[in-house]
C-alpha cells in the first residue's frame, strides 16, 4: 500500500514538467503530508495489532484452561456412573431374525427320500423341495431375566407356514464353581454339531448320520446341568441332561419321570496360538413307544410299522481349527468329524405286512462324517464333506419277515458334498453346494443348491 | 487311566489356586499389561487375545472358557468390542465373580469419554459401535484414566492387598506422567500431519497428537477394502494428499501396500496394542514404538 503510493508518487514526479517549480514544491509538500499521515495510521494499526495479538494469546490461554477443565469434568463424568436410560424400551430383550432361502435342483424327488438300511427319522430330513423354497425363518429373543437367570426363545417359521418353538429355555448366569444349568426346550449338547443352529452350519443340510440317528438335531424338553473343571487353560466340561423324549429317536410316553437322558464330556484347548481343538464323547439313552414309520411289504403294498423299545446312541466328536496367529480374517481352516453308534432293542409291530404281527427287533448301526472348510481369502470359503453310514446288523425276531421291511435291507449309504460360500459381512452369506447323495440303495441323487442366509438385529456371539 | 489323568489335572488346578495370586483374564493385551503393571506379583494375568488378532473377530475357544471359569477379575474394553465372543465366555464359565455388574467385571471404556458416538445406528453403516469408538488405548491419557479405575477395582476385588495396589498405582502414574511429557515433546513434529488409516482404529491417537486423518481404507468400519474402495481413496489423495498410511499389526498388509505404491507414501505398521511389534513389549514400549514409527515415516515422507 505504502510502496505503491510512493511508486505512483515517483511516477507522477517523473511525468511532471520541470518548469512547474511551484507545483513541484506543492506536490512535495502534499507527499510529505500524505507520508506523515500514512505513517501515523500505520503506527496506529501496528499498536492495534499488538493489542489484538495479546488479547488472542490471553483468549488461547483461557480456552486451554477451559479445555483442561472440560476434559477434567468429562473425565469425572465418565468415572461417575453413566446416566441411567430413562426409556422403558431400554429393557427390551435382544431380538434377531434369520432370513434364508434356497433354490434346489435334484435328480430324484425329495418326496421319495430315504436313507437305506435305517428306520426313517421323520420327514424333515429330506432334501429341500425342488425349485425355490424359503428356508426356516428364525426369530430369536433373549435377555437377562434378573441377576441370576437369562432367557432364550427361538421361534422357527417353516416355509409351509407352520410355526414351531425351536428353543425356549432359561439358563443360570454364573452359578459359581463352574456350574451352570438350564431348563426348557433346548438342543442337546451331545456331539459337536447338535446344538449349533442350522443357519450356522457350514453346509446347507445336516450330515447323514445326524439325519438318520437324530432326525437332524436332537432337541428335548428338560433340564441340563454342566460343570467345568477348575483347570487352567484346558477345558474339561461334564454335563448331563434329562428330558421328556419329544424328538427322534425317542418318543414321549404317558408316564411320570423322564424318558430320555444324556451325558457328555468335552475336552478342548489351544495347541498353540494358531491351533485349537475340542473333542467329546456323549451318550444318549432314550426309550421309544410306538415310533411309527411307513414302508411297503413284500408285495409292494403300503404298511405302517411301529418300534417300541430302547435306543442308545454313542457320539464321538472332534473339531480342530487353524488360523495364522489365531487371526481368521484372511485364512482359516476347520476340520471336524463325528462318529455315532446306535443300538436299538425292542419290538417292531407291522400293520399291513404279509406276515402281520409283532416280533423282536435288534439293531447295531453306525455312521460318521468328516468335513473340512477352508477360507482361502477374506469372505470366501470352500468346504468338502464325506458321509458314511453302515446299516450294521439288524435282527428281526420270529413273527417278522425281512421281505416285509425293504427299507431295512442291509446297505451302506454315503454322500460326498462340496460347497463354496461368500460372506460379504458377518451378517450375510451366499452358498453354492453340490452333493452326490447315495442315501437310497437304488439310485444316486445329484443335488445342487443355492442358498442365502442373513441375520438382522442383535449381534450374535460365535461359539467355537 | 483317564480317571487318573482327570484327578492329576484337578490336583494341578487346585495347586494353582493355592498360590492365591489374583487370576486376571484380560480381553486385550493392553489391559493385561496394565493389570500386570498395577498388580505386580500379586496377580496372574492371562490374555484372551494377542495383538495379531482382530479383537472384533474372536471365537469363544475352549481354552478361553476354561480361563474365564477360573478368573477372579475380567478386564475388558467394553463398548461392544467383545460382543461377538465375551457373552458366551461369561455364560459358559459358570463363574459368578465376573458377571456383568460384579466388581470382577471391569470395562475400561466406562472410565473414558468415548469419541465417535454414532448419530444413527444402522448395520448399513458397517460394524459400528453404539457406545462410540472402543479403541481407547491409543491415547496414553486414557490409559492413565483406566489405570486409576483399575487400581480401585483391584483393591476392591483383593482387599487384603489394597495398599500394595495403591502404592503400585502411584509408582506407575509417576512414571507414566513423565513418559507422556516425553512422548508429547518427541511427537511435536507430528502435529497436523495428514494420514490415512486402514480401520477407524486411531481417533484417540489422532486427537492426542494432532494428526489429521483424511479417510480410511475400509469403505465402512469392519468391511474389508476392495480395489474399488481403494481407488476412491487414491482419488481422494490427489486432492488432499496424505503423508502416510497407518495400519495395525493385525491388519492384512495388502490394502495398505497397494495404496502405498500408487500414492507413493509410506505405509506404517503400528503395534496398536502391547505385543504388536517386538519393541512394543509393554505399555511404555507401545507408545515409544508408535511414536518412533510415526516420526520415521514423517521423515521419510519429507
Amino acid at each position: 500500500m505504502k510502496r505503491t503510493l510512493i511508486a505512483s508518487g515517483i511516477l507522477m514526479m517523473l511525468g511532471t514538467p520541470a518548469h512547474a517549480a511551484d507545483d513541484l514544491a506543492a506536490i512535495r509538500q502534499e507527499i510529505q503530508q500524505m507520508k506523515a499521515s500514512y505513517e501515523a495510521r500505520i503506527q496506529q494499526l501496528e499498536t492495534r495489532l499488538a493489542q489484538t495479538e495479546a488479547a488472542t494469546k490471553q483468549a488461547d490461554k483461557k480456552a486451554e484452561q477451559a479445555d483442561t477443565k472440560a476434559e477434567q469434568a468429562s473425565q469425572v463424568a465418565a468415572v461417575a456412573a453413566q446416566p441411567a436410560p430413562s426409556r422403558e424400551s431400554a429393557f427390551n430383550p435382544a431380538i434377531s431374525l434369520i432370513l434364508s432361502g434356497t433354490m434346489n435342483h435334484s435328480s430324484l424327488s425329495p418326496s421319495t427320500y430315504a436313507i437305506g438300511g435305517f428306520i426313517p427319522s421323520g420327514t424333515e430330513v429330506a432334501p429341500n423341495a425342488r425349485g425355490f423354497s424359503l428356508g426356516e425363518s428364525e426369530l430369536a429373543i433373549s435377555s437377562n431375566i434378573d441377576p441370576d437367570y437369562r432367557g432364550n426363545f427361538v421361534l422357527a417359521m417353516a416355509p409351509d407356514n407352520t410355526v414351531g418353538i425351536e428353543n425356549a429355555f432359561v439358563q443360570t448366569l454364573g452359578l459359581g464353581h463352574g456350574l451352570s444349568a438350564q431348563a426348557g426346550r433346548f438342543y442337546s449338547s451331545i456331539g459337536y454339531l447338535n446344538n449349533i443352529h442350522a443357519h450356522a452350519w457350514d453346509f446347507t443340510d445336516a450330515p447323514l448320520v445326524y439325519k438318520s440317528f437324530l432326525g437332524n438335531q436332537y432337541a428335548d424338553d428338560g433340564i441340563q446341568v454342566k460343570w467345568l473343571a477348575p483347570t487352567d487353560s484346558l477345558l474339561v466340561e461334564l454335563g448331563a441332561e434329562l428330558g421328556s423324549g419329544r424328538s427322534f429317536p425317542a418318543t414321549t410316553k404317558d408316564k411320570n419321570g423322564t424318558v430320555a437322558g444324556a451325558v457328555f464330556a468335552h475336552v478342548g484347548g489351544d495347541y498353540d496360538e494358531s491351533n485349537s481343538w475340542r473333542a467329546g464323547l456323549s451318550y444318549l439313552g432314550t426309550g421309544a413307544q410306538d415310533r411309527t414309520y411307513a414302508d411297503v411289504n413284500a408285495t409292494g403294498a403300503a404298511t405302517s410299522n411301529a418300534f417300541s423299545g430302547k435306543s442308545k446312541t454313542w457320539v464321538g466328536d472332534f473339531i480342530w481349527k487353524w488360523a495364522p496367529n489365531g487371526n481368521a480374517t484372511v485364512h482359516s481352516l476347520k476340520v471336524q468329524g463325528e462318529y455315532m453308534h446306535r443300538n436299538e432293542d425292542g419290538d417292531l409291530t407291522c400293520t399291513g405286512c404279509v406276515a402281520s404281527g409283532t416280533g423282536a427287533y435288534n439293531s447295531s448301526q453306525s455312521g460318521w462324517y468328516l468335513q473340512s472348510v477352508y477360507q482361502f481369502m477374506p469372505h470366501w470359503r470352500v468346504g468338502l464333506r464325506h458321509d458314511g453310514m453302515s446299516s450294521g446288523s439288524v435282527a428281526l425276531g420270529a413273527g417278522l419277515n425281512a421281505a416285509d421291511f425293504p427299507l431295512l435291507a442291509a446297505y451302506s449309504p454315503s454322500r460326498n458334498t462340496a460347497m463354496v460360500d461368500y460372506s460379504p459381512s458377518e451378517f450375510s452369506r451366499f452358498r453354492v453346494q453340490y452333493a452326490r447323495d447315495a442315501s437310497r440303495p437304488t439310485q444316486i441323487d445329484n443335488q445342487f443348491s443355492l442358498q442365502y442366509i442373513t441375520s438382522l438385529g442383535a449381534h450374535g456371539a460365535h461359539t467355537f | 487311566m483317564k480317571l487318573k489323568l482327570l484327578f492329576a489335572m484337578l490336583a494341578l488346578a487346585s495347586s494353582f489356586s493355592a498360590h492365591a495370586a489374583l487370576n486376571i483374564l484380560a480381553c486385550e493385551p493392553e489391559w493385561g499389561a496394565l493389570a500386570q503393571e498395577l498388580g505386580g506379583d500379586k496377580v496372574k494375568v492371562a490374555n484372551a487375545t494377542t495383538a495379531l488378532q482382530d479383537p472384533h473377530r474372536i471365537e469363544a475357544r475352549p481354552s478361553l472358557i476354561a480361563r474365564a471359569r477360573g478368573a477372579d477379575l475380567l478386564v475388558c474394553t467394553g463398548a461392544e468390542l467383545e460382543i461377538g465372543w465375551l457373552p458366551i465366555l461369561l455364560r459358559d464359565s459358570g463363574n459368578a465373580a465376573i458377571q456383568p455388574g460384579q466388581p470382577g467385571n471391569f470395562e475400561a471404556t466406562r472410565y473414558v469419554t468415548l469419541l465417535e458416538k454414532p448419530q444413527r445406528l444402522d448395520r448399513a453403516d458397517g460394524d459400528v459401535h453404539a457406545a462410540g469408538n472402543p479403541h481407547i488405548q491409543t491415547d496414553p491419557r486414557n490409559i492413565a484414566l483406566v489405570a486409576d479405575a483399575m487400581s480401585k477395582t483391584l483393591a476392591a476385588v483383593d482387599v487384603a492387598n489394597a495398599a500394595y495396589y495403591q502404592a503400585r498405582h502411584a509408582d506407575f502414574m509417576a512414571r507414566w506422567r513423565t513418559a507422556i511429557a516425553r512422548w508429547e515433546t518427541q511427537a511435536a513434529p507430528l502435529k497436523g500431519v495428514v494420514i490415512v488409516a486402514q480401520h477407524q482404529a486411531y481417533p484417540y491417537l489422532e486427537n492426542w497428537l494432532g494428526l489429521k486423518q483424511v479417510t480410511t481404507l475400509e469403505p465402512k468400519p469392519g468391511v474389508e477394502p476392495s480395489i474399488a474402495s481403494l481407488s476412491a481413496v487414491l482419488n481422494k489423495l490427489t486432492t488432499t494428499p496424505a503423508k502416510m498410511i497407518i495400519r495395525s499389526a493385525y491388519n492384512d498388509d495388502r490394502a495398505s501396500t497397494w495404496l502405498s505404491q500408487r500414492a507413493n507414501i509410506p505405509a506404517v505398521v503400528l503395534p496398536f496394542t502391547v505385543g504388536g511389534t517386538p519393541a512394543a513389549n509393554n505399555l511404555f514400549g507401545l507408545f515409544d514404538d508408535t511414536i518412533s514409527r510415526l516420526l520415521a515415516a514423517d521423515k521419510a515422507a519429507k
